[in-house]
């Protein structure tokens, strides 16, 4: 299955993707309707900056999946391997934010729910968001 | 092969997916004596507060029990395993034969003997039924008393708060929340919850109720209109009991989830585990634990070896739009953090993290959840990342290329 990697040597914490994917899950037209009515859109991937090192983390739709495991509303799923939340079963309870062991479910706390990577599926033709905007080619979608 | 479920919530479903895995033939029935489609349980709140509707409550879709091929026998209670004759006995006098069966009771609501009690008319807040009984009963200006300040019983009162009512809660400990938290982070959650009108009396407890009023220990009188009892849970033990397995605080099982009856499997509320993290033997009634040793038992019953292993206390849940994550055990050397808005514990023993509570900020709190669980080194991370906050910084790069899948080369 094809899931996005990143490259930790070439990430230059520019926090572009943390934007693209905001901008490409809030539901807005492009990045300028996201980000114009105040409210800061929630990213699903995450920038770690550090003194030597800097790298992206998102949804490593592992094996053990104890997010989906642990959900208490049924609202995440499986589909064709990808972790999937459905925003209307979600409560926001955060047993996912709990269960994850790479810290890769976030809250979006205007709506009592929590977001996390899809991979894109609902929004985007191919090519993750995050992927397609980094500069540097730091991120990638691949099979390995 | 019949497989047989009692039980229809998170250790129930967790069962069906690990039978079926394996087993895609075999025949699933479900018994339950509750009437529903498979629910979320801890739902219910949220259902009653009128943040879930009807229609979310439930745990699977609709279709749930045709996809998989479960048959299902539900709103009858099971009365006798019949292990001579390989068979569960509804109240009806009905008989369903198993080859592999599993015992998923869950808990009941623990209402402790109070003077009075008797001629109370009183709710516990355990299932859907009994959420929809609250519900029902429920008028504006009413004056809500729930004797509990656990897990369910402010579950209870946030939902209630969104209804015109007046809610005093109490508890015989000194603090809220005792089950997942510390002193200090339980002031700061009391003081969070009394913001929002609650009202509490700690320390205390009922030695005298009467139809509207509950006279307390220390000498003060609370009226009601509404008594909710919410003091805790017990297992429900007596089927496996019954037949002759070994039960102690609940039902006693090896890492296959199999009880001491042969082919008598048990997973989730009803069950002791072993806390890893106390290396102790604790009742986990935890929506996950219940889930995962479901799966786990749900394989060994279609004939594939599988273990439940590294099961630890843990605890996500919120109050008024504040969050604690909670995980493990808090016996060990202290680290601990603390804003107006935010408390953080980590516990550490023998070089490694043994538990946590955050508190206000837990984002990410599962990379903690999984140091715990991985019985880490402290020599492997960098400790000062780790206090900091949960990142995959705080891996040495081979741990983290090993965690997140390897670089690009």
């Amino acid at each position: 299955m094809k899931k996005v990697y990143v490259n930790e040597d070439w990430c230059l914490a520019c926090h572009l993707c943390e934007y693209y994917c905001a901008a490409a899950n809030s539901g807005a037209a492009n990045m300028v309707a996201a980000f114009r009515n105040g409210k800061k859109p929630v990213s699903r991937i995450q920038v770690e900056e550090g003194d030597k090192v800097n790298f992206a983390v998102q949804c490593r739709h592992c094996d053990g999946k104890p997010c989906v495991r642990g959900c208490i509303a049924g609202a995440l799923s499986i589909v064709d391997g990808v972790v999937c939340c459905d925003e209307n079963k979600c409560v926001g309870c955060g047993t996912c934010v709990l269960s994850c062991p790479f810290g890769c479910v976030v809250f979006d706390e205007a709506n009592h729910r929590i977001q996390k990577c899809d991979l894109c599926l609902k929004n985007h033709d191919g090519e993750p968001a995050c992927v397609q905007g980094c500069p540097n080619k730091a991120i990638v979608f691949e099979e390995r | 092969m019949r497989y047989v479920i009692i039980g229809n919530s998170a250790a129930a479903i967790g069962t069906v997916s690990g039978i079926r895995e394996i087993d895609s033939a075999g025949e699933i029935t479900i018994i339950s004596d509750e009437k529903y489609h498979t629910y979320s349980r801890p739902l219910i709140s949220y259902w009653l507060e009128g943040r879930v509707s009807d229609k979310n409550i439930y745990y699977r879709p609709d279709d749930y029990y045709e996809k998989n091929g479960v048959k299902t026998v539900l709103g009858k209670k099971v009365t006798k395993i019949d292990t001579a004759n390989k068979s569960v006995v509804l109240e009806d006098g009905l008989s369903v034969p198993y080859d592999k069966l599993m015992v998923a009771t869950g808990s009941k609501p623990f209402v402790p003997p109070m003077n009075g009690l008797d001629k109370v008319h009183y709710h516990t807040f355990m299932s859907y039924d009994s959420a929809k009984a609250i519900r029902s009963e429920l008028k504006d200006g009413m004056k809500v008393l729930i004797i509990g300040a656990g897990l369910i019983g402010l579950k209870a009162a946030e939902a209630l708060s969104e209804h015109n009512v007046d809610i005093t809660v109490i508890d015989m400990a000194d603090r809220v929340l005792p089950s997942i938290l510390d002193a200090r982070a339980a002031q700061k959650m009391q003081r969070h919850i009394e913001a929002h009108g609650v009202k509490f009396i700690l320390g205390t407890s009922a030695e005298e109720l009467t139809e509207h009023s509950a006279k307390l220990k220390n000498g003060s009188t609370v009226e009601f209109d509404m008594l909710i009892v919410a003091v805790g849970v017990r297992p429900n033990t007596e089927l496996v009991a019954d037949a002759g397995g070994k039960v102690e605080r609940g039902i006693i099982t090896d890492q296959t989830q199999k009880t001491s009856l042969d082919d008598i499997y048990s997973a989730g509320d009803c069950t002791v585990s072993h806390d890893e993290s106390s290396d102790s033997e604790k009742i986990l009634a935890l929506l996950p634990n219940a889930y995962m040793q479901g799966e786990v038992a749900g394989r060994n019953m279609a004939g594939r070896e599988s273990y439940y292993l590294n099961a630890i206390p843990m605890n996500a849940i919120g109050f008024w739009g504040v969050h604690i994550i909670s995980a493990g055990s808090y016996d060990g050397e202290e680290f601990v953090e603390e804003t107006e808005s935010t408390y953080k514990k980590l516990v550490f023993r023998d070089n490694r993290l043994v538990g946590y509570i955050l508190l206000g900020n837990v984002a990410r709190a599962g990379i903690y959840t999984s140091m715990i669980k991985e019985k880490i080194d402290l020599n492997e991370v960098d400790v000062d990342l780790l206090k900091q906050k949960p990142q995959m910084m705080m891996f040495g790069k081979a741990r983290r290329e090993e965690k997140l899948g390897g670089i690009v080369r």
